[in-house]
């Protein structure tokens, strides 16, 4: 249980310390600290649940298992790396856009802050403060994608603020009802939203509540996954804010909030198991499937229009969430493995690709698509960076994501066969529509006078050898956690 | 359900939440940014005597720490920080001037039908008093959402906002009577530091566009302009 007190409390601890201390290089440094800590209490995390499974639970307020655990890591991994990344970005930056030591302490605090609220999330056994935790991600958030004060960021870090509000209250309301169900059924009223004793009691929970509790909990946490018709938010949120932030944001915060929706899914598949007719059993499912669905095609048709490069991997995000949503709405073992497979894998390539986004804005010096050109020749590690990383988020073999997909395409075939059709015409649209933009960035002409930067890409070739990795063999660990999920969701396994 | 069968205390609770969507509703029409902010005020107030009659009704005390909160941050610190800000940009005779307020009320009043319509299979599961107030704290949210909708000022959308999450709370305390403690402090701590961001974000606001006409913020979209 200390490793878990040591991950939540590292990062909280550094968002007051770096609140307090305002130097620029300090500041950047302190914040390295930290994650590196925080990724290290991970690390122990992980050892300790390869041993014993599963840690807390019933009435404790912690519960680490096996589909936790690896999202705790990929948050804490990627929080290293990112630090890593933004230290000299976010100095270059500083310099650019005359930021004040204010604004950069703004940051820092921020940055571990929201780390905080996420890995708060992850490990908590209640609902009520896995509600808390993500409306903290959003708080903690808003005031970074204003950071640089310019009028679009201003107005994207309001559109933010209110539709991520406005999307979570609902989800607060949901879970109200959620506790008004459980508390007639569970014995100690204080323990009724620990999501343990939820699952334990999920049978006993009236049906017709939790129906209308899971309708609110969807839209609510679905904003912040980034669901259309509720994803308007992101493309802005994405666009204006610092890139480390977007890194972040696209890589591990989305997860979180579908993590949510998959705990509560679990209960709510349980609760309705005992009603008579197939679709309302399957109701969870069916939201999901048709959300994650429209969120894909909708987010694919907007690949080929976009104009800013951050957007247009923004977009990518919301199909990737999509498919996710899909893949655990299909609810078959196949296809839960392949959304937990995917939830890992999206998360290191998109940050990674946000990060070498980061180093092509900075060479170009604008984030318009038309006006990056031939960073192959300019810098060769960040033009293959964005190259590589492009390929692997479109589904390239034999990168992870290619592995995922394919896993959730052969279980849609076999279930409904008919969405098969557009989830694969979406894979190949999506394919022209990211190589259209990215190739003459990378291959064309370099513009006059384009010099290189300060680039730090070791953390993009990390993240997508291990995305390589994973595509070729999962680690028997790790296979072993996917499965004990998939069996814990839809009981039984696919190994 | 009949009326005369409620406790005296069930009864003003009724009442209560009665006069509080009476507020919502007041809200949803008052085109006054300085009245908007007093209404907000009173139905804080409303909210927080409600607690305290379910805190005597059930004989639970931490609901007590919870109509003291509600006092402080919804009925006082909320509304003084907006009067402040308002005072501070001589804002004070602006309004946010609704375009079809009559179209506005009856979306309001449907979408409280619609509400009640939500909340009717809860009937069987719970007793009488609950279910309206379920219905009730529902209205307020989508009334709030409403509000959001239909206002272009910064202002009154944190005041629809404020609404909405006034709702919340309503639903949490008169139907599960209250929620575990951590919870609700946490969702307290998340309020009070939402207030303020949104009270950093009108400064903003009024920097970059010298309004907060958030019709100003339409840059950013898909279309092609």
């Amino acid at each position: 249980m200390i490793a878990v007190y040591f991950l939540v409390g590292i990062p909280l601890f550094g968002a007051i310390l770096l609140g307090v201390i305002g130097h620029k290089q300090a500041g950047s440094r302190i914040n390295l600290l930290l994650s590196f800590l925080t990724m290290l209490a991970s690390l122990y995390l992980v050892f300790i649940i390869s041993e014993q499974h599963t840690l807390g639970g019933d009435d404790s307020e912690f519960y680490i298992d096996s589909l936790n655990v690896y999202l705790l890591a990929l948050t804490a991994v990627v929080g290293f790396t990112t630090a890593f990344f933004s230290s000299p970005y976010m100095l270059h930056e500083a310099k650019v856009r005359n930021l004040s030591d204010t604004r950069m302490r703004l940051y820092h605090s921020s940055y571990q802050g929201f780390i905080f609220t996420m890995l708060l999330g992850l490990s908590t056994n209640n609902l009520g403060v896995l509600w808390v935790s993500l409306e903290g991600a959003t708080l903690t958030t808003v005031l970074l994608v204003s950071l640089y004060r310019t009028p679009s960021s201003i107005e994207a870090a309001w559109k933010y603020f209110i539709l991520c509000g406005v999307g979570i209250a609902q989800a607060l309301f949901g879970t109200v009802l959620l506790y008004f169900a459980a508390a007639k059924v569970i014995p100690n009223v204080e323990d009724s939203l620990l999501w343990t004793q939820l699952f334990a009691h999920a049978g006993e929970l009236s049906p017709v509540i939790i129906t209308i509790a899971f309708v609110f909990l969807l839209v609510g946490y679905g904003t912040k996954v980034g669901l259309v018709p509720l994803h308007n938010w992101l493309p802005d949120a994405h666009s204006e804010g610092p890139t480390p932030m977007s890194a972040v944001l696209s890589g591990l915060l989305l997860n979180v909030a579908l993590y949510a929706l998959i705990r509560i899914k679990m209960i709510t598949d349980l609760a309705l198991a005992g009603e008579q007719t197939v679709h309302i059993q399957n109701l969870a499912g069916y939201l999901m499937m048709g959300f994650g669905l429209i969120s894909f095609t909708v987010a694919v048709l907007f690949l080929h229009r976009q104009r800013d490069i951050k957007r247009l991997f923004s977009y990518s995000s919301i199909e990737h969430m999509g498919l996710m949503t899909f893949a655990f709405g299909l609810g078959t073992p196949l296809s839960t493995f392949a959304g937990l497979l995917h939830m890992l894998v999206h998360g290191l390539t998109k940050s990674a690709i946000f990060i070498s986004v980061g180093h092509a804005a900075q060479i170009a010096g604008t984030q318009s698509i038309e006006k990056i050109r031939g960073l192959i020749k300019t810098q060769p590690k960040v033009g293959w960076g964005l190259l590589i990383g492009t390929a692997a988020i479109a589904g390239f073999p034999p990168f992870g994501i290619f592995t995922s997909e394919f896993l959730l395409l052969s279980s849609t075939v076999h279930t409904y066969p008919w969405l098969a059709i557009p989830l694969l015409m979406g894979l190949s649209i999506a394919f022209a529509g990211l190589f259209k933009h990215i190739q003459p960035m990378c291959f064309g002409e370099q513009p006059e006078g384009q010099q290189p930067v300060n680039a730090t890409m070791w953390p993009v070739f990390l993240h997508l050898f291990i995305v390589l990795w994973l595509g070729l063999a999962i680690p028997e660990q790790l296979s072993q956690w996917f499965n004990n999920v998939t069996i814990l969701i839809t009981g039984s396994g696919v190994l | 359900m009949n009326i005369m069968l409620l406790t005296l205390s069930e009864q003003a609770i009724l009442l209560l939440a009665g006069l509080v969507l009476f507020t919502s509703f007041s809200l949803l029409a008052q085109p006054r940014i300085v009245a908007a902010i007093r209404t907000f005020a009173w139905q804080g107030l409303l909210l927080s005597i409600v607690t305290v009659m379910v805190a005597i009704d059930t004989g639970l005390h931490h609901l007590y720490i919870s109509a003291l909160l509600t006092l402080l941050m919804k009925a006082i610190f909320i509304p003084w920080l907006l009067h402040r800000l308002v005072h501070k940009m001589e804002f004070q005779r602006e309004q946010d001037i609704l375009h079809h307020p009559v179209l506005v009320l009856l979306a309001g009043g449907i979408l409280v039908i619609f509400c009640y319509s939500i909340a009717l299979p809860i009937k069987q599961l719970s007793n009488s008093v609950t279910q309206p107030i379920i219905a009730l704290s529902m209205s307020m949210v989508m009334l709030g959402m409403l509000m959001l909708i239909t206002r272009h000022k910064a202002v009154s959308q944190v005041i629809g906002f404020m609404a909405m999450e006034n709702g919340l709370f309503f639903a949490g305390v008169s139907a599960t009577h209250g929620m575990p403690m951590i919870v609700e402090l946490g969702i307290a701590f998340d309020v009070f530091v939402a207030a303020i961001i949104f009270g950093v974000f009108f400064f903003h606001i009024k920097d970059s566009f010298d309004s907060l006409d958030v019709d100003h913020l339409s840059s950013l979209s898909e279309s092609d302009s």
